[in-house]
C-alpha cells in the first residue's frame, strides 16, 4: 500500500507546554482521514506541521514516500484551505486563483510587472494559467466572480474560492483546517457534500482538521481522534462511534453524549448498576468498579422495574419529530441520564413521572477506571451504525 | 422634561467644543496667514506698526518674482523632490521587510529588538547630528544629495508603523502565502505592503513633511547650493548685509509650503477612501 502522508512520532511543545506528544499515523493515498477533537487539542498544529508551516521538535513527515521534513511548504506539493479563508484581499478572486500557479510556472523574471510580458514565453504560460484558473472556477462554480474582490463575496463564497486557490495547482495533498465553521449551519451542510463530491472527483488524499463530529462521521474514510495531544482511535467512523476503544473517544462522539454508568462487579457475570443487577460478562473479578456506556439509542422502554431494568424520574422531554429524548434522573447517579425513544412513545412517559427503561446489553461498553475499554470475550459486538445530524 | 434639558447641554456642548476648536485652528492658522500676508507687502508696509491682512499696496508680483529669480528656488526644489522621494523610496524599502520580521517571524531576541526600534523611536534626530556628520565626514559624502539622504534611511517610526499594520494582518495570509509559494521577499511587497497600503500613504506623508522641511541637518551636510533643499535655500534672503528681506524670503517660503498643503489634501482624501476600504471589507 502506498502511503499519502505518513507521520512518525511527532512531538511539538510550545514552550513549556507539550501540545504534541508522540503521534504517529499513516494515511493512504487518496484517502478522506478527519483529525478530530476539541479546540486546543493539537489537530491544527499537526495540520501545519504535515503542511510545513510549523516545525517538528521530534519525529518525522513524510509526503508520497519522501521525507518532506527539509522541504519548505512550498516544495511539499501539499494546499492547504484555512478556516479564515485567507484570501487576498487586494487581488480579485482571480488573482487570487492565478497567484499559485503564477509563482509556480513562471520565472522570478517573467513575473515583473512590465518586463515580464514581453519576455518569451510568458504570453503562452500566461495562457495556459488563465485556462485552468477559469477551468477551476467554473468547476467550483464562481467563474462569475473572478473580477471581484474577496471583501465583496459572501461567506460561501469565499469559502469556495479558497478551495479553488487550493485545487487549482493540482496538489498530491488537500489539508483543511475547519474549513466550514465560518457558515452558517445550513450551508454548512451544503459545502460537506461539495467537499465529499470534490475529494470523489479528484481521487487524491485528504486531512481534514475539525471539532465537528457530524463532519468528521460524514465525510471520512478514517477519523483521527485526539485529546490532549495524543492520537487516541484511529478507525472508520462507524468504528468510533460503536466501538470506542477509550472513555474519552466514547464521550466526544455521540450526540446526545453517550451515558456512563459507575457499577461494581457482583460476581462473575452479574454486575450491579443504578439499583439493579445487569446480567454482563466484564471479565473482572468480584468487587471491581467498571462504568457501563450506553449510547441513548441503547434503551428501550419497560413494563416495570426488575433485574435488568433501570428506573426513575423523568427530568425532561426532547421531541424532535422523529425522535423523542427523555432525560431521566435516576438515584445514585449525578448526571440524568439520556434516552433516544422512539417519538410514538410520547403518549407513554411524561414529565416527573416515572420510566423503565431496559438497556439492551449487547449495546454496552465497558470501561475500566483508567478509561480504558474492557473487552470480554463473548461481549464485544458492534451495533449497527445509528448516525444522524446533532439537533 | 428630559429632551429640552439635553438639547440645551448638547446645544452649549457644541459650542463650547467650537470655540475650543476654532481658537485651536486660528492659532495654528496664524502664521501661515501672516506668511502669505508678508509676501505681498511692500518692505515699507511689513515694518509699519499696524497689522493688516491684505496690503495696501500691492507688492506679489515683486516679491515673488525676487523669490523665483534672486535664488534658484526652482533648484532648491527639485532638490526637495529628489531628496524627499530618495529617503522615502529607500525608508519603506528598509521598514517594510523589518516590520515583517518583527510582526510576524519567530526569533531569538525579536523583542530586544523591538525595544531597540522603541528606544530609537525616542531618540532625538538632533543628538544623533555630530556622530552623522563625524560619519559622513569619513565616509567623504559630507556636501553631496547622499549625505542629506543616509542618515533618515531606517526609520524607527517606520518600522514601528508598519509592524503594528503587519501584526493586525492574519498569520493565516501569510501561511498562505508561503503555501502558494511566495518567498518571505514575496510576502511582504506582494501581500503585506499592498494590505498595509493606508499605514504606507500615511507614512509618506509624515516621512516628506518632515524632510521637505528639514533645516538642521542640511545646514550641517551641505555647503554648495546647487544641493540645497527648499528651507535652506531660502535661509540666503535672511542676508548679513542688507538685512532681511522678508517680502521674498516671505514669498518663497510660501512657494515652498505649496506643494506639501497641495500633496497633504490629495494624499488626505485618498487616505481616508483606504481607510474606509479597508473598514468596509
Amino acid at each position: 500500500m502506498t502511503f499519502g502522508v505518513v507521520l512518525r512520532d511527532i512531538t511539538k511543545s510550545f514552550g513549556p507546554t507539550p501540545v504534541l506528544r508522540g503521534v504517529s499515523l499513516d494515511i493512504a493515498e487518496g484517502e478522506f482521514l478527519t483529525l478530530l477533537g476539541p479546540s486546543g487539542c493539537g489537530k491544527s498544529t499537526l495540520l501545519r506541521i504535515v503542511a510545513g508551516l510549523e516545525t517538528q521538535d521530534v519525529g518525522t513527515v513524510s509526503i508520497g514516500g519522501r521525507p518532506v521534513d527539509a522541504l519548505r511548504p512550498k516544495q511539499r506539493d501539499v494546499a492547504m484551505v484555512f478556516q479564515s479563508y485567507a484570501l487576498y484581499p487586494h487581488m480579485t478572486v482571480g488573482q487570487n486563483l492565478a497567484l499559485p500557479l503564477r509563482m509556480r510556472r513562471l520565472s522570478k523574471l517573467q513575473r515583473l510587472p512590465l518586463l515580464g510580458r514581453v519576455l518569451p514565453g510568458t504570453r503562452a504560460l500566461a495562457g495556459t494559467i488563465a485556462r485552468d484558473v477559469a477551468q477551476t472556477a467554473a468547476a467550483l462554480e464562481i467563474d462569475h466572480l473572478l473580477e471581484r474582490k474577496p471583501g465583496q463575496l459572501s461567506g460561501g463564497q469565499r469559502q469556495r474560492v479558497a478551495v479553488g486557490r487550493a485545487m487549482v495547482r493540482q496538489p498530491e495533498v488537500f489539508l483543511m483546517d475547519e474549513p466550514l465553521s465560518n457558515l452558517d449551519a445550513k450551508l454548512r451542510v451544503a459545502m460537506r457534500a461539495e467537499i465529499k463530491d470534490l475529494h470523489r472527483r479528484l481521487g487524491v488524499t485528504f486531512v481534514y482538521v475539525t471539532h465537528d463530529q457530524a463532519e468528521a462521521m460524514t465525510l471520512s474514510d478514517r477519523v483521527a481522534v485526539m485529546l490532549e495531544g495524543e492520537l487516541l482511535q484511529v478507525a472508520r467512523p462507524r468504528d468510533i462511534y460503536a466501538d470506542p476503544e477509550d472513555r474519552r473517544v466514547a464521550e466526544f462522539v455521540g450526540s446526545p453524549k453517550i451515558n456512563l454508568i459507575e457499577g461494581r462487579v457482583r460476581e462473575a457475570g452479574a454486575v450491579d448498576v443504578a439499583g439493579t443487577t445487569f446480567h454482563l460478562d466484564t471479565g473482572l473479578g468480584r468487587g471491581k468498579a467498571v462504568t457501563l456506556g450506553l449510547r441513548p439509542e441503547a434503551f428501550g422502554a419497560a413494563e416495570r422495574a426488575g433485574p435488568g431494568v433501570i428506573t426513575g424520574a423523568v427530568r425532561l422531554l426532547e421531541h424532535l419529530g422523529s425522535d423523542l429524548y427523555a432525560h431521566v434522573d435516576v438515584p445514585g447517579q449525578q448526571a440524568p441520564l439520556i434516552a433516544r425513544l422512539p417519538a410514538e412513545d410520547d403518549a407513554g412517559p411524561a414529565n416527573g413521572g416515572t420510566l423503565h427503561l431496559r438497556p439492551r446489553l449487547d449495546h454496552v461498553l465497558l470501561f475500566a477506571p483508567d478509561g480504558r475499554r474492557l473487552r470480554p470475550a463473548q461481549a464485544r459486538r458492534i451495533m449497527p451504525l445509528p448516525l444522524r445530524e446533532p439537533a | 422634561m428630559k429632551p429640552p434639558g439635553r438639547r440645551a447641554f448638547s446645544w452649549s456642548g457644541a459650542a463650547l467644543r467650537h470655540t475650543v476648536l476654532l481658537a485651536t485652528s486660528v492659532l495654528v492658522l496664524l502664521p501661515f496667514v501672516w506668511m502669505v500676508s508678508l509676501s505681498l507687502k511692500s518692505p515699507g508696509e511689513i515694518f509699519q506698526a499696524s497689522f493688516s491682512v491684505l496690503p495696501d499696496q500691492w507688492h506679489a508680483l515683486e516679491n515673488y518674482t525676487a523669490a523665483l529669480t534672486a535664488q534658484p528656488l526652482p533648484r532648491f526644489m527639485m532638490n526637495g523632490v529628489i531628496v524627499c522621494g530618495a529617503i522615502l523610496i529607500l525608508q519603506i524599502l528598509v521598514c517594510a521587510p523589518a516590520a515583517y520580521a518583527l510582526a510576524k517571524l519567530r526569533f531569538r531576541g525579536r523583542e530586544v529588538l523591538f525595544a531597540l526600534v522603541l528606544v530609537g523611536l525616542l531618540i532625538p534626530h538632533q543628538v544623533l547630528a555630530l556622530p552623522l556628520f563625524i560619519l559622513a565626514y569619513q565616509i567623504g559624502i559630507l556636501d553631496t544629495y547622499a549625505a542629506l539622504i543616509f542618515p533618515f534611511i531606517v526609520s524607527p517610526f517606520g518600522i514601528f508603523l508598519f509592524r503594528q499594520f503587519f501584526k493586525a494582518i492574519p498569520d493565516d495570509l501569510v501561511h498562505a502565502a508561503r503555501l502558494d509559494g511566495l518567498s518571505e521577499a514575496s510576502i511582504v511587497w506582494r501581500v503585506m505592503v499592498p494590505i498595509a497600503w493606508p499605514a504606507v500613504v500615511a507614512f509618506a506623508i509624515f516621512s516628506v513633511v518632515a524632510h521637505w522641511n528639514d533645516l538642521f541637518w542640511p545646514l550641517i551636510a551641505v555647503r554648495s547650493e546647487e544641493l540645497m533643499p527648499p528651507p535652506l535655500g531660502v535661509m540666503a534672503f535672511k542676508n548679513e548685509e542688507a538685512g532681511s528681506d522678508y517680502g521674498p524670503l516671505m514669498a518663497g517660503a510660501t512657494l515652498i509650503v505649496a506643494p506639501l498643503v497641495v500633496a497633504f489634501l490629495f494624499a488626505q482624501r485618498w487616505f481616508v477612501d483606504g481607510l474606509s476600504l479597508g473598514a468596509v471589507k
